[in-house]
């Protein structure tokens, strides 16, 4: 999500959008970075968080579909934000309690980012559904596009499963009701219509097997990293 | 090409006590204006309050009258209380 923010750099609608963008762009790449420092603590094999984050190949990488998602128009940018914000949201709240210290100690703190995203996401989904004509058929555009990627979020996975048995991960059957209610009442309030829901067979989460806007995606990433590798600034 | 307000903003930082200016956003509403100023101008953890006022409301002095309107104070040095004398044990003044 923070890398397909950061193409928004210099080029959103509004001066202030560009800095809110970039800004959450960091919030998610910081995430990110306390959640990549701990794993390579606890990791089998010796490896860096440059290594885990840059030099996996596409099928290594079990991030929901949602976030790979091209960036389209704001419309677009926005459903994404604000799909998976709400689901962060409620996510990050119920890690807070983790049984793992770190866990909740990185919860907490990136709990308070998130709660800024999703209130900035909702906000713009409101103002653009209950807008004008023409932004009211984007933003609708938008949700049925990312709609069904949204799902993948609660399909557990075997890693889902086996962590919420050790008490680690909360139930996602609670998350979705929580992000179904509120995602519900804010389509209402923004004057839009939930889309059917389709596809919700995704499953980059369960086996790496993501969409075909992917490989672009991490080869602009990974670029610099494997074509210099131990690149220091 | 939007036509958004302009809008000033004032942050009162950790230590401070009262509100300064530290530029303008544009938004479309009071609730972006907040959330704008505080991504523009809290950054680097430059304050815990923020005041945003849409820009018509804020009525400044024309520079052309500073002659007439602070010259006067200049040379009034009895207005000053630099004659009295703080006892010692009186702090925080």
């Amino acid at each position: 999500m923070g890398q397909r923010l950061c193409e928004w750099t210099g080029v959103a609608p509004e001066l202030e959008i560009d800095l809110a963008l970039c800004n959450i762009a960091l919030d998610h790449l910081g995430q990110a970075n306390a959640w990549y420092e701990y794993l390579v603590e606890i990791y089998p094999q010796p490896t860096d968080v440059d290594q885990l984050a840059f030099c996996r190949d596409e099928h290594q990488y079990y991030n929901i579909t949602l976030v790979e998602l091209p960036n389209g128009d704001f419309a677009q940018t926005i459903a994404k934000m604000a799909l998976f914000s709400i689901f962060n949201y409620y996510l990050h709240d119920a890690l807070r309690q983790c049984s793992d210290a770190r866990i909740a100690a990185i919860a907490a703190r990136s709990y308070k980012e998130i709660q800024y995203h999703r209130r900035y996401a909702s906000n713009w989904l409101l103002r653009l559904g209950d807008g004008t004509d023409i932004s009211h058929k984007r933003m609708q555009k938008a949700l049925d596009i990312v709609w069904d990627h949204a799902f993948e979020a609660f399909t557990p996975s075997p890693a889902d499963r086996i962590m919420h048995q050790q008490g680690i991960a909360p139930d996602l059957e609670q998350i979705k009701a929580l992000w179904e209610d509120e995602v519900h009442q804010l389509l209402h309030k923004a004057t839009l219509s939930i889309p059917d829901t389709g596809f919700t067979g995704y499953r980059a989460k369960s086996d790496g097997v993501h969409t075909e806007h992917m490989g672009y995606l991490l080869a602009e990433m990974q670029y610099m990293q494997r074509r210099y590798p131990n690149l220091q600034w | 090409m939007k036509e958004w307000p302009l809008w000033e903003v004032f942050i009162r930082s950790k230590n401070g006590q009262y509100h300064k200016h530290v530029g303008s956003v544009h938004a479309t509403d009071a609730q972006m204006a907040i959330e704008h100023a505080r991504d523009t101008y809290t950054r680097r953890n430059e304050g815990v309050s923020i005041w945003v006022v849409p820009s018509k409301y804020i009525t400044a002095s024309d520079p052309e009258d500073e002659d007439m309107l602070f010259e006067p104070a200049k040379d009034k040095v009895y207005r000053h209380p630099t004659f009295y004398k703080l006892p010692d044990d009186v702090k925080n003044i």
